[in-house]
Order: C-alpha cells, then structure tokens, then sequence
C-alpha cells in the first residue's frame, strides 16, 4: 500500500526553491504522525537535476528521486506530469505536496487528473487524520475557510508560502534515479521563452515582508517613499486596485481579489482605505499595520497597528526609524 | 475555429458569504449570482477571435451547475457566443473539481473544439483545477493564468503570456489547446440590448448524464474522492492597537512593537 510524502522539489535558475524547505517541514509534520517517510521529486532535463540535487539531498528527507528526460529542458506542463507520475509510482508515496506557485499550481493539477489522485489547492494548513490527508484552505476569495479530507489513494495538496518554518539541512538523502519514458506527440506545448521583468525583489506571493501603497500616494513617483522603506526591511513593495486604477503601479504589483494574494509575515498598508477586494487578498497576513489619515478607514479595523496621520510624514520616519535600529543592533 | 468556452455561475464579489446551518454548506439566502468574473475574459477573448479570424468560427458557451447555470449562459450568448450548452444532471450534484472536470471533458470531446477556454479560477472555490484537469482528460497541452494570447495565421499554434514569479512565461501550444484567463488579457464587452434580447430566444442544449459516455458511480459525489468536513469563520483579529504621537513618536513606537511586540522585523 502506497506510504509517504513526496514533496515536489520545484527548480528555477538553476536552483531548488526556497519553498521547497517549507515543504519538507510540512511533509515531516505529516511524517511524525504517521504518514510515512519524507522525500523529495526533482524533475528535469540533467543539468536542472543535477543543479539542485546537491541541495535537495542536504535536506532532511530519506530519498531524492531523480526524473531526468532530456525533454524537460524547458517547462510542460504535460512532459512534467508524465516525469512526476513516474517519481510517484517509483516512490510508492501516499502524499504529494506542491508549493502553491506559478509552476506548482499549473503542474499539480495537471498531474492529479493524470494520476487520478485528489488535490487541494493553496492549502494553509494540513495534518495527518486517519491515515488520510485534512487540509484547510481559503475558499470564497478567502471569506471563509474549508476543512475537507481527501479518501483517494494518492492525496495531493499545494501549500501557500510563509505557512511552515523552513526545515533545516542536515540530511544525506540516496538519490533514486526515476526512468522516464516521453514519446513522440507526448508533449505538445511548452515555455519557449521567459521575460524578465523581476528587479530581484522576491515576489509578492512568496515575500515576507510587503508594503503596499494606495491611491493616496497620489502619483507613481511618491511610491519612491515606499521603495524606501521596503528597503529597509528587505520588503517587496504592492499596490491596491485603485493604486493600480489610477497608474501609479502596474497590475503586477496588485494585491486583492483581482490581483495576487499574498501571505506575509508582516504587512503594511499605506494609505489604502481597506476595501473587500483589498482585504481577500492580503487578511491572513500574520501581522498587519495600517497607515491611514482617515480614522475611520475600514483597514483599521484589521490591522493589528494603527497610525493615523498623512502618510508622506509618518512613512520616512518610519524608515529613519528602522534604519537606526539596524545600525544599533549591527 | 471551434472554440469552448467555460462559465460559471457564482455568487458576487460583494456577497457576503455565511456558513449554512448543517456547517458544511453556504446559505444561499441573499446570495446574487453572476458570471465568474475571470470567465467573462474568457467569453471575450473568444468572441474577439472570432471577430479577427472573420471566418466560419463559432464560440460555444458551457456551464455545469444548477438552473442558475442557464442566466450565465444568457449572458454568454448576448455578450456574442453562437451556441450553449448547460449540463445538469442530479447524478453530478456534489462532486469535486476532478469528477465535474471528467464530466465537462465528455461534453466537450464530441465538439473537437481547437481552443477551450476558461477563467482562472472560479470565485466561489478558488481551486483553480477543473480546467487544467480537462486539458489533461482531453490529452491538449495547457496555458494558465494568461494575460496576452496570440492565435497564429495558420490558427495552429497559440502563444500565451503568463506571469511566474520574476517574470512571464511565453507558453507555445499547437492546437487544439486549453488556456485560463487572467485579468489583463482583455476588456469584456458588456452585452448590447439587441444582443439581450436574441439571446432570450436562442435554445440553450442541455445535457445530462444519459447523453455522455460516464457511469454515475464516476460523477458527482460518487466519483469524488474529496469530502467536505466543515465549513470555518475566518479567525477573530485581536483589536488594532492604535499607535498616537506626531509622527516621528508613531514611527518609533511601531518599530519597537514590531521588534518586541510581535517579533517580526
């Protein structure tokens, strides 16, 4: 009967990424009450596995399985379903867990109809009942929250970032290599080309940290205080919907119902009044601090920190603020 | 071209969504339904096709789910769809994203579409996954999140922009192909009045279990591998600690909370 946990381990440049980490301290959450043992996938062509292996045995996993085919050189989503079913079926794993990024939500549910396995996706909390997978997830644009279990005999599950602390390194993993067979006509769309448009900040959906400005700022250049904050803090920097409306911020800094939902460990909102939109995109933040002229902004009444008054004074004494206390505690 | 287009009906974004009694459901009482925004990209991406193309191409609008199913499908045909088909069955009630997915793969293989397309997500589950598991049924390579999509002169290939961390992704397909709609991608119409009114009178097809080749223990709550524990309130904030001072005290008091207070910086 199939047992364990197979964490997807998900490349990009050359590296394993850093979600990967949080996966592994999922899957051992899961691994200590019973699940079975813990391992990690890596699929590619043999430079992107052989890239990240070195990462991935260090981690504290029994077994990496290794799918290599030479035409997984660039993302499929149908050539990597086919190599991922492969690492299951060599693995025998029970559980299959995914990070809820761009690649882990496209490939997941590609490789959960191929394998006839359940998903759930962008999970923010799972745990091991009954020799089966019980997750919760945001549901309803994140107005509520649903419990379901699944009862299929490969359980899979996509996990938000920021969820589970990193596991640390440590291990020595076996690597197990996985054959892969692709034949002709398998693989009929794949990435032929990836625009930069990154400024090396990481992205809001994976960052720790993010200030988001509103239609206060009242022009794209007063984003430059938050640039400046965000720096201080090694922030990622979004917008709100009517930020983005008015010009000041492109689409893809948008955080909000029809934008991107992030989940950071702290989260500022400049000058953002807190509409609903706004709010299912960013309210399971851990910690929230709102900076708004109007007392009675409704983004007060879900923060944690308030500070009312005009932004444009409050924001770079904040960053003065957080610059002296790096320079005292260095 | 064929093309497929996926709709569903959800409730609105403004709705507020209360957990139904049994706590395993949502009260529908007070719910207004409307077309899933991201499905409405869709409905326009595949109208302006058509539209370019200026050839015998139609656009097929599909929706699984209740009588409601139908407005949406209304709202498809008035917006410019050719054709709709709503599928609806008891034997489909309670299943999850894979078995309705099994479903609408069966409606839609007959069609030989070239392109289906959908919306990203639906905003009611937000699960992102009947689409891809309908490209994966239907053996067609997927596009995702798509926020620019070019149809080639010899309509055989499709590329897509889709945006990854630190970046887009230019996704090549040959047709037919699968691709899911982002916000972005276009501006959807609003329907025209005489557009309304043909739609009225157009026939909506319906489909059930009988007209397709799936057994009911493989639809609906039967062939869902996935159950329903219970539905939760969002956890309770603890109230805001509102922070006075000018603004240099404000600064210098959140810098210390955040410090020693809740430890995140």
């Amino acid at each position: 009967m199939a047992n364990g946990i197979l964490v997807y381990g998900e490349v990009r440049d050359g590296s394993l990424k850093a979600i990967t980490k949080e996966l592994v301290a999922a899957a051992a959450h899961l691994s200590q009450a019973g699940a079975g043992p813990v391992s990690i996938a890596l699929v590619g062509d043999a430079a992107t596995v052989d890239a990240a292996l070195p990462a991935a045995r260090a981690l504290p996993v029994a077994t990496v399985y290794a799918a290599r085919h030479a035409e997984l050189a660039s993302y499929s989503s149908q050539g990597y379903a086919i190599a991922l079913q492969a690492a299951i079926k060599a693995s025998d794993a029970k559980v299959v867990l995914f990070g809820a990024t761009a690649l882990g939500r496209d490939l997941s549910a590609r490789a959960a109809a191929r394998c006839d396995a359940s998903l759930f996706t962008d999970c923010t909390e799972l745990v091991w009942s009954g020799g089966n997978l019980r997750v919760k997830r945001p549901v309803y644009s994140g107005k509520v929250i649903l419990e379901l279990e699944s009862t299929a005999g490969v359980q899979m599950a996509s996990i938000r970032p920021n969820i589970f602390a990193p596991a640390g390194a440590g291990g020595s993993a076996e690597v197990a290599e996985v054959a892969v067979t692709i034949a002709d006509g398998d693989i009929r769309g794949r990435v032929k080309e990836i625009v930069r448009t990154s400024t090396g900040k990481k992205d809001l959906t994976e960052a720790e940290i993010i200030v988001s400005g509103g239609r206060s700022l009242k022009s794209p250049d007063n984003f430059k205080i938050l640039d400046e904050m965000a720096e201080a803090l090694g922030a990622t920097v979004g917008a709100s919907r009517a930020a983005v409306d008015a010009g000041y911020a492109p689409h893809s800094m948008q955080v909000g119902q029809t934008g991107k939902v992030v989940n950071p460990k702290l989260y500022f909102a400049v000058g953002i009044s807190g509409a609903i939109q706004h709010l299912v995109g960013m309210r399971t933040s851990k910690v929230i601090v709102a900076v708004n002229k109007d007392e009675n902004a409704p983004i007060f009444q879900k923060a944690d920190y308030g500070l009312v008054g005009d932004l444009f004074e409050i924001v770079p004494k904040i960053t003065e603020a957080l610059k002296k206390l790096h320079a005292s505690s260095h | 071209m064929k093309i497929v287009v996926l709709v569903k009906s959800v409730p609105d974004t403004e709705s507020k969504i209360k957990i139904g009694a049994d706590g395993t459901s949502i009260d529908p009482q007070g719910l207004k339904f409307i077309m899933n925004p991201y499905d409405e990209f869709a409905v326009e991406e595949g109208l302006r096709i058509k539209e370019r193309l200026k050839d015998d191409t139609t656009v097929v609008a599909v929706s699984m789910g209740p009588e409601r199913a139908v407005e949406v499908l209304r709202t498809a045909l008035a917006m410019g769809a050719d054709d709709a088909i709503h599928v609806s069955d008891p034997a489909f009630e309670g299943g999850d994203a894979q078995a309705n997915a099994r479903v609408l793969a069966e409606v839609i293989r007959p069609l030989s579409p070239d392109l289906i397309l959908g919306g990203k997500q639906a905003i009611d589950y937000d699960a992102a996954q009947v689409c891809p598991a309908i490209a994966e049924y239907l053996g067609m390579p997927q596009a995702l999140i798509v926020s620019e999509l070019k149809i080639s002169d010899d309509k055989k290939v499709a590329t897509a922009r889709r945006r990854v961390e630190g970046g887009d992704e230019m996704v090549e397909m040959t047709l037919p192909a699968l691709v899911t709609c982002e916000k972005g991608l276009n501006e959807p119409r609003y329907a025209s009045l005489p557009g309304i009114m043909k739609a009225k009178k157009k026939e909506i097809k319906k489909v059930g279990l009988a007209d397709l080749p799936l057994k009911a223990e493989s639809v609906g709550a039967a062939g869902s591998k996935t159950k329903v524990v219970k539905y939760h309130n969002l956890p309770e904030r603890p109230p805001v600690k509102m922070i006075a001072g000018d603004a240099a005290a404000q600064a210098a008091e959140l810098v210390r909370l955040l410090r020693e207070e809740a430890k995140v910086i």
